[in-house]
């Protein structure tokens, strides 16, 4: 497994302190990064300012070429501005804290990386990332839980973002012209991929009226 | 999944999706003839060979998979039907797969309600047909399951309870949001007519996956609602005097791309197809009812004043005709053209009830059966001579009368396959018998002083 980055730089004693005694790698932010040695996460200390925390927070979960998961260290007086960055964070841990939550955290927030990709394997759209090499498929940074049949349309859908297909199209590319299913399994899987990008990403996958679908809006 | 690139396709995926993610335990489900989710347990390692060889263990333990001869049977994982369950104990994840099960020679064993669903989908697929079903499951919740009690409604026991109230719709609300996560859209929930009695409907699929997203849904349900110390019942009738649960069915058959329920140019825009299909259902209604309401309580929801079906009928708004023709808007018709199928009820094996529904189906296309008259709203108020003097038809009356007209039926036969239709019969006359002979609160309470 790769290092996990820790900011700020110097980073704070406990932190670099529980992170070494539950045998993690960790590197200081402004490390250069390795190429074949992705980070696998992140721990963002408040220490060095709450604004930077979010910004290097945000930046990290949405860099294009290698998001990674961040836990936020806190201060509880801090509390209370969480809630108005939440993309800035995936999961966090109040300062001073107990070593065993901080390592269960951290533990838990690695449980949902993927092996890291080197970049040509995925196939990124708004807040989708698909693994073509190991078939997993983010959004927003979370895992989704998809069955091969839904991989192979949401990839062959974000594939073209902004491009309409019809039914047939869908069913003739991902299923294969054999397929004896009509063109109905194609709305029921589209569903079923709705259901699982949840309510607030569902609309990703557009119904075109006596059409077909589309990824993301329309090119025009 | 008959071609062996496409299987390949997807086992590669399950494997790669296991290592990825680092699942612990998957869950080989399969299900007895009585429609009981059954699950065996393996570890990753284990994986490729099951795909490869299959899960071999005894199945004479298992109702309806006992056989004379030879007692084991193989699991042979389904891997398009793999699934991630994310909310394992422990945040250890684990997956399930549903199984084929085969005989030790690999050929299909007759004793796999899935594989009896397949054979009747693969004979409709033969006739060109894709057969789509679509559910809406009804459930109790109750304090308990302690059988010895009454059973005890949560938003009636304490009527202004506000926190007991608004527990239920908590339950139902996470209930939902695991099925969709788990991929089993829903298309609407709400509470049902009897106190602490809800509705789940799920979103239209093919029928091999909507069964197998049924013995899903009956597994989530329980378990959210044993998470928060209640306890879902499927129970046909838990409580006397109020709605039963039934699982109303819209189905429909695709030929292609198109409806083959719809014809813009026919009478409430239903094709010959359509109304030879509905003639198959109501011909063959009382043949099939002992497997779409297999329990004795099942007979007690099918009685007058609960809309629940009684008669063998068909009608368009009339709530307890058995076979109900939804009215669809105009745009909606070559896709929402469908038949409701209301008899059913949620506690059945889903994989044979949609057997014989679609085997029903199949039989009055293929035998052009004519479909009789709509029934007209008062044949419901009808004394039971006049009735008779029109020719209406009842539903059995009893889990008895429902398994003689199974016995004597060549279609569930057919339909099921001599094992499982042997198999049942006997399994339900012995549940009957003890039925029968037992003595019930109903009995002392009518005769013990009075005579």
């Amino acid at each position: 497994m790769g290092p996990i980055v820790v900011s700020p730089d110097p980073p704070p004693d406990d932190v670099v302190r529980c992170l070494d005694m539950a045998g993690c790698r960790w590197v200081a932010s402004t490390a250069p990064r390795v190429a074949d040695e992705p980070w696998v996460g992140a721990v963002v200390s408040t220490e060095g300012g709450i604004d930077a925390a979010f910004d290097i927070g945000r930046s990290l979960r949405h860099d294009e070429q290698h998001a990674v998961p961040v836990l936020l260290v806190v201060r509880g007086s801090e509390l209370a501005l969480l809630a108005d960055h939440p993309d800035a964070f995936d999961d966090f841990c109040v300062a001073p804290f107990h070593p065993v939550e901080f390592e269960a955290r951290l533990r838990h927030l690695l449980v949902h990386t993927v092996s890291a990709p080197s970049g040509d394997e995925l196939i990124t759209s708004g807040p989708l990332v698909l693994n073509v090499e190991t078939y997993q498929a983010q959004i927003d940074g979370r895992l989704l839980d998809l069955t091969y049949m839904e991989y192979a349309l949401l990839k062959f859908l974000a594939s073209s973002p902004g491009r309409v297909f019809t039914r047939e199209a869908l069913l003739s590319q991902v299923w294969g012209y054999e397929y004896y299913g009509g063109a109905r399994t194609v709305d029921v899987h589209i569903r079923r991929l709705r259901a699982k990008l949840g309510e607030e990403h569902a609309a990703l996958i557009q119904t075109v009226r006596s059409v077909g679908y589309r990824f993301g809006e329309s090119r025009w | 999944m008959s071609d062996p690139q496409e299987m390949e396709q997807h086992r590669a995926y399950v494997l790669r999706t296991i290592e990825e993610r680092r699942v612990r335990l998957i869950r080989l489900w399969f299900t007895d003839v009585l429609g009981q989710l059954k699950s065996v347990a393996i570890s990753p390692v284990e994986l490729e060979t099951a795909f490869n060889e299959g899960v071999q263990f005894d199945g004479s333990a298992i109702d309806g998979f006992s056989r004379i001869q030879e007692a084991d049977v193989l699991a042979v994982p389904d891997a398009a039907s793999f699934q991630l369950m994310a909310w394992g104990e422990g945040g250890d994840l684990s997956a399930r797969m549903f199984c084929d099960l085969l005989n030790v020679d690999g050929t299909p064993f007759a004793g796999d309600p899935r594989q009896v669903l397949r054979r009747n989908l693969a004979r409709a697929n033969e006739a060109g047909f894709q057969f789509m079903a679509s559910p809406e499951v009804e459930f109790f919740y109750l304090g308990s399951d302690d059988a010895s009690r009454p059973p005890q409604p949560l938003d009636h026991a304490s009527y202004f309870d506000l926190t007991t109230f608004d527990a239920s719709s908590d339950i139902r609300r996470a209930t939902i949001s695991r099925l969709e996560a788990t991929g089993i859209p829903v298309e609407y929930s709400f509470h049902e007519d009897a106190p602490s009695q809800h509705e789940i409907d799920l979103r239209y699929s093919d029928g091999l996956s909507m069964a197998d997203n049924i013995m899903t849904l009956r597994l989530i349900v329980r378990e959210v609602a044993f998470e928060h110390k209640v306890h879902a019942t499927f129970m046909p009738k838990p409580i006397e005097g109020v709605q039963g649960s039934g699982m109303h069915t819209h189905l429909s058959l695709f030929r292609g791309d198109d409806n083959a329920f719809w014809d813009p140019d026919a009478r409430y825009g239903l094709s010959e197809t359509a109304r030879r299909f509905i003639a198959g259902l109501l011909t063959h209604a009382p043949e099939i009812t002992a497997v779409t309401n297999q329990l004795v309580n099942s007979y007690k929801r099918l009685i007058p004043g609960f809309e629940a079906p009684v008669h063998v009928s068909w009608a368009r708004t009339n709530r307890s005709a058995l076979v109900r023709v939804p009215v669809t808007k105009a745009q909606k018709g070559p896709t929402g053209t469908r038949v409701e199928y209301r008899s059913i009820d949620p506690a059945c094996n889903p994989y044979l009830a949609f057997s014989v529904i679609l085997a029903a189906g199949l039989a009055g296309i293929e035998g052009g059966y004519e479909l009789e008259d709509e029934a007209d709203a008062n044949i419901f108020e009808l004394s039971e001579s006049e009735r008779r003097s029109r020719g209406i038809r009842l539903l059995p009356s009893s889990l008895a009368e429902a398994l003689d007209r199974m016995e004597q039926s060549e279609l569930v036969r057919d339909a099921l396959g001599d094992h499982i239709h042997e198999w049942f019969l006997r399994n339900k006359r012995s549940e009957w018998n003890d039925y029968k002979s037992a003595i019930t609160q109903f009995e002392l309470d009518r005769y013990l002083r009075a005579w």
